[in-house]
């Protein structure tokens, strides 16, 4: 009796420790209060944050873990969106189908654009992941069977063998935040594994892992394709959410943007995008009404941080700040 | 296909490619002197060509507008620097990136404050605004000659600068040693600021040269710049000689595979499959060239230092 008193004092230590799960209660108690006060552009917002902190988590991943800061996590989310459009075009609208396959595509593009790309280091990184999924931009907006720069209407929104759940904003936030979930704890518990620490020794020090007799190159292109999978996945829930799906969804700026929300909320933790996602979010439905120059204070808020090295809120929330010392 | 079309073709390539070439030079010196990698360098291409428009509508004139845009965006280059830039170069790339995308932001947005979305008109000058006979039954228009003939010019001062002056033998030892140069006694910071802001004067040089051609918007300076970074990592960072090939490279590339690719694939595919096809290929072509060239050499064609 005790020791089951303990452990369950011991579980919800660990629970509450765990950033991962206070942040799953957030977004599900924002999603109750939602339903709870009938509002629908509520749970749109809660879902639309998740989703982006959904594709942010898997950037994290890559960036905070694999140290592979990829400037293009903007194509597997667009492409997992030309998913829905496309399969919808041939009637394909089973979401186990729909959203397998916009894992798949996000992961293929990923894996073989990787292969070009893991070859290089630094800064070529960065341009060669741009390159590429300005490429995908190009590749989208010339597709005129599929809207061309303009982007075109899905014919449906994903079913479930015909059965329509994600009709409502609320279930498409229960969905949202349901994957958001399993996509932090898939992402979690691998960055836990052998595989995340042969990542991370990876990039703090390739020598070692290579003396070891082990290829980074084959474990980064896992991480890579996975992220990208878990991006495609997001990608096809906010085709869904928005019903619409353009070239737009691949433009360098959003890529940009899902960096931002890594670094904001710290990359040493995955969790830590989320936070990035809710802060920007947030700026962006606290300064739109204001004024259409929103990005401005966007651009103002990030030049800011990097400038003052106080960029990490992650680490603020974590660890509190030491107390100035009056002594 | 006549062989006016494919002349005007090739000189709308080689157009691209100077264009392209003053952008990626100051990209390349930057990345080379100091490792720091500029996503904001499209804002400066950008601003040069709001600045020539704007002081060309104020002064009347065309050549005294782009002087004055020049030098104001020379200034703007060094202002920029001393806010912004000179604060990020010692960090990592991550930071880079992430700084001097908020500068995109803040600048761009700013401009559509300033200046509204619509684009603005910069004309081309009366003097160049019709076209030439260049043979029998070929014209084209003056305004593209002029750039090409002015991107040739800079590229035969730049070379001169880089390879026959102290100021350049600094540039170029900086980009491959730059430890060695700075234990030297030579002031990194202050050739890093000179780079920049010449490479940001560059850029709006290019931005004002095109201005007639494309719609001058906040925006446009997203596209020339990815392409831009192509040239870089395509020619190796650091060296001019290698992002002035890459660019020739690249302008030919792309004009040429948007103007043939679809005809070609024609002769091969049904005539709906190429129209669909054909599009998305030719946008493809410089990105296929470019992991071609680094599947082969990781550093790029003149790259010098392992990346």
């Amino acid at each position: 009796m005790s020791g089951a008193a303990a452990g369950a004092r011991t579980l919800a230590c660990r629970l509450l420790a765990h950033r991962t799960v206070l942040l799953i209660a957030l977004f599900a108690a924002a999603l109750a209060a939602a339903w709870a006060a009938g509002s629908g552009h509520g749970a749109a917002l809660v879902a639309r944050t998740a989703l982006l902190a959904l594709a942010a988590a898997s950037l994290s991943f890559l960036i905070g873990q694999a140290g592979l800061v990829s400037f293009g996590h903007a194509a597997p989310l667009g492409i997992g969106a030309y998913c829905v459009l496309i399969l919808g075009e041939y009637e394909v609208r089973n979401i186990l189908v729909v959203l397998p396959a916009a894992f798949a595509a996000g992961a293929a593009f990923a894996a073989i654009t990787g292969l070009v790309a893991l070859r290089t280091r630094g800064i070529y990184f960065i341009m060669i992941t741009l390159a590429f999924a300005q490429m995908m931009f190009y590749v989208a907006a010339s597709l005129s069977a599929f809207g061309g720069d303009d982007g075109m209407a899905i014919a449906g929104r994903s079913t479930f063998f015909g059965d329509r759940i994600l009709r409502t904003d609320t279930q498409i936030a229960v969905w949202a935040v349901a994957l958001l979930a399993a996509g932090l704890v898939l992402l979690e518990r691998i960055s836990a594994s052998r595989f995340g620490l042969m990542l991370r020794t990876g990039r703090e020090n390739e020598a070692k892992l290579e003396a070891l007799g082990l290829d980074p190159f084959r474990h980064r292109l896992i991480a890579l394709a996975l992220a990208s999978g878990i991006a495609g996945v997001a990608g096809a829930m906010l085709a869904n959410q928005v019903d619409y799906v353009s070239p737009s969804l691949m433009n360098w700026h959003i890529s940009g943007e899902l960096i931002v929300m890594v670094v904001l909320g710290g990359a040493a933790r995955i969790s830590g995008a989320v936070i990035g996602a809710i802060v920007v979010v947030a700026l962006d439905e606290a300064l739109a009404p204001f004024t259409a120059h929103w990005k401005l204070g966007l651009g103002l808020v990030i030049v800011a941080a990097v400038l003052l090295r106080g960029a990490d809120i992650g680490a603020l929330i974590g660890r509190p700040a030491k107390a100035p010392d009056h002594g | 296909m006549s062989s006016a079309l494919v002349i005007s073709q090739l000189l709308n390539g080689l157009q691209l490619g100077v264009i392209l070439f003053l952008v990626a030079a100051g990209l390349t010196l930057v990345f080379g002197v100091m490792d720091f990698i500029n996503l904001a360098h499209g804002v400066q291409y950008m601003l040069g060509a709001y600045l020539v428009a704007t002081l060309v509508a104020w002064t009347g004139h065309f050549g005294l507008g782009l002087l004055l845009g020049l030098a104001a965006a020379l200034a703007l280059g060094f202002a920029m620097e001393f806010l912004v830039f000179r604060h990020l170069t010692r960090r990592d790339h991550l930071d880079q990136v992430l700084g001097t995308f908020g500068v995109i932001l803040v600048v761009t947005e700013a401009v559509r404050m300033i200046f509204g979305p619509a684009p603005l008109a910069l004309p081309t000058p009366a003097v160049f605004s019709g076209s030439i006979a260049l043979f029998e039954g070929f014209n084209y228009p003056t305004w593209r000659l002029v750039i090409l003939a002015v991107g040739l010019g800079v590229a035969l001062l730049l070379w001169y600068l880089v390879n026959r002056t102290r100021m350049g033998m600094l540039v170029r030892a900086g980009s491959t040693h730059p430890a060695t140069v700075s234990a030297l006694g030579v002031d990194i910071d202050r050739l890093f600021l000179c780079v920049f802001a010449f490479g940001a004067m560059l850029a709006g040089l290019a931005g004002a040269m095109a201005g007639p051609l494309v719609s001058v918007e906040p925006t446009m300076g997203d596209r020339i710049v990815i392409i831009a970074f192509v040239v870089v990592v395509v020619g190796g960072t650091g060296s001019i000689k290698g992002a002035f090939v890459a660019a020739m490279l690249i302008g030919m590339v792309d004009t040429l595979g948007r103007a043939f690719v679809p005809d070609l694939l024609r002769a091969f595919l049904g005539r709906s499959a190429a129209a669909t096809a054909g599009p998305a290929l030719s946008s493809m072509l410089i990105y296929l060239l470019m992991a071609a060239v680094l599947s082969v050499r990781p550093s790029g064609l003149f790259g010098r230092r392992a990346s």
